[in-house]
């Protein structure tokens, strides 16, 4: 066994595509475990963690672009302007493991459970895939996550970063667990409404194979948030039954297993419970960082 | 393979296993044996340990990925049998049991301090959230800091 340890992003791009074999490692929080334990025996490591290129984040052509070594403690303290993304990195495993965890990590991982996932589905993120053959190629989340620890991500391929345009309109992540810190997710979900588009989009985490959109409860939200005058006027008030029904397609739209975390009947439930919270709040304004309390 | 890290202020260098972690490296290597090892899934927080100026679990950090760097353990904290204020608090709230999560507590709470002089009540548990304790139920050592924090003058 060795470690690769590149020191520029062409460097990482050229041993990516020489050492396909090579794992690659960065904050480590999910690598490590598997290593720790003797499941992961790689012929080689290719760390990441000394890749200033991806370290950062900026806003170019209207987007905001994460690079994939952005760690979850950075969003948590620099990204306040994206609630729903904040509270997702904040949700994330303990201070340790947010100091170290990875934007990239969190993708290329592809948990269904993975937090930051269910925030970059709801602004419709695209993940920027580079190699040293081929360049840079940009593709929907979507196309990225195929399944629970699948991704079409070539063999010689690193992700790079993820860019989406700054959503206008409040928007929160919630999760549910069995405490507040060190939590997997038993079910996630992002809300977040697009004043511009006068549109609602909803993703939900661990209630499927990857994170899902639930895409008519999001036409039936923006369909009766428009004919209440909610997008126009912020006081303009939404039935309490047109919140059931909305949290109801949202559980609709899941797919869920039972497994050690939870049932699937559970599961459903939840996130019909997250969905009309998450849109109540998104209705009220409410300040950001809100949890869901049982 | 050879590791050269800068740990505690000084140069040292172990010859590690590829896939060994920066625990194994601190504890099985140069015998620093305050930092402890639990679960090896950064669950429990007692291999707390500084990388670059950051609290992590330095199971889940490659010991290659420390090369070059800056490391500080528990070990840095007391002046030779002085105690750090931070421990001394400890001792002095009855903050330590069995004491096997004590080291990764006091540098949890520590780098809480050391950026926050005087930390709210929940300021304390969100800093301590990635440290388990399984004897003292927490209270006293939510105590322990508030001491510590009081005692260096940073609020009640």
């Amino acid at each position: 066994m060795e470690v690769l340890r590149p020191a520029t992003l062409a460097e990482a791009l050229e041993a990516r595509s020489a050492r396909p074999e090579a794992f690659p490692i960065a904050g480590g929080t999910d690598v490590m475990v598997a290593v720790n334990f003797d499941r992961l025996r790689p012929e080689a490591f290719l760390d990441l963690s000394r890749l200033d290129e991806l370290r950062g984040w900026h806003e170019e052509d209207g987007e905001v672009v994460l690079g994939a070594g952005l760690t979850f403690a950075r969003i948590e303290r620099e990204l306040a302007s994206l609630p729903a993304l904040a509270q997702a990195a904040r949700s994330v495993g303990s201070p340790q493991i947010r100091a170290r965890g990875t934007i990239g990590g969190n993708l290329a991982t592809a948990s269904p459970a993975g937090d930051a996932l269910p925030a970059l589905a709801a602004y419709e993120a695209d993940v920027v895939l580079g190699s040293a053959a081929r360049g840079e190629r940009r593709v929907s989340l979507r196309e990225f996550l195929l399944g629970p620890k699948r991704t079409s991500l070539e063999p010689d391929e690193l992700v790079l970063a993820v860019r989406f345009r700054s959503p206008h309109g409040p928007g929160s992540f919630s999760k549910v667990g069995t405490r507040n810190a060190m939590v997997i997710a038993v079910a996630s979900l992002c809300l977040q409404l697009d004043e511009d588009a006068r549109a609602v989009r909803v993703a939900m985490g661990s209630v499927g194979p990857t994170v899902l959109r639930a895409t008519e409860a999001e036409a039936f939200a923006a369909r009766a948030l428009a004919e209440a005058g909610a997008f126009d006027a912020a006081a303009a008030p939404v039935p309490a039954a047109t919140l059931r029904e909305f949290g109801q397609l949202a559980g609709a739209a899941a797919r869920p297993i039972d497994d050690v975390r939870g049932t699937a009947a559970y599961r459903r439930h939840a996130v019909e419970v997250l969905a009309r919270r998450a849109l109540s709040w998104a209705l009220e304004g409410r300040p950001a960082g809100r949890r869901a309390a049982g | 393979m050879l590791v050269r890290t800068r740990v505690n202020g000084e140069w040292r260098e172990a010859d590690v296993w590829p896939g060994a972690s920066l625990l194994s490296m601190l504890r099985d290597d140069l015998g620093l044996l305050g930092t402890k090892n639990a679960c090896e899934q950064g669950e429990c927080g007692s291999c707390s340990a500084w990388l670059d100026g950051e609290v992590v679990c330095s199971c889940l950090v490659l010991a290659a990925q420390a090369e070059g760097r800056e490391v500080r353990t528990v070990e840095d904290l007391a002046d030779g049998d002085r105690l750090h204020p931070v421990q001394q608090a400890f001792l002095d709230a009855g903050a330590v049991q069995c004491g096997f999560c004590t080291p990764g507590m006091v540098v949890a709470a520590t780098d809480l301090l050391e950026r926050d002089p005087d930390p709210s009540d929940e300021a304390v548990r969100e800093a301590l959230s990635g440290n388990l304790c399984r004897c003292t139920g927490y209270q006293k050592i939510v105590d322990a800091v508030r001491l510590a924090a009081s005692r260096a003058g940073g609020g009640a």
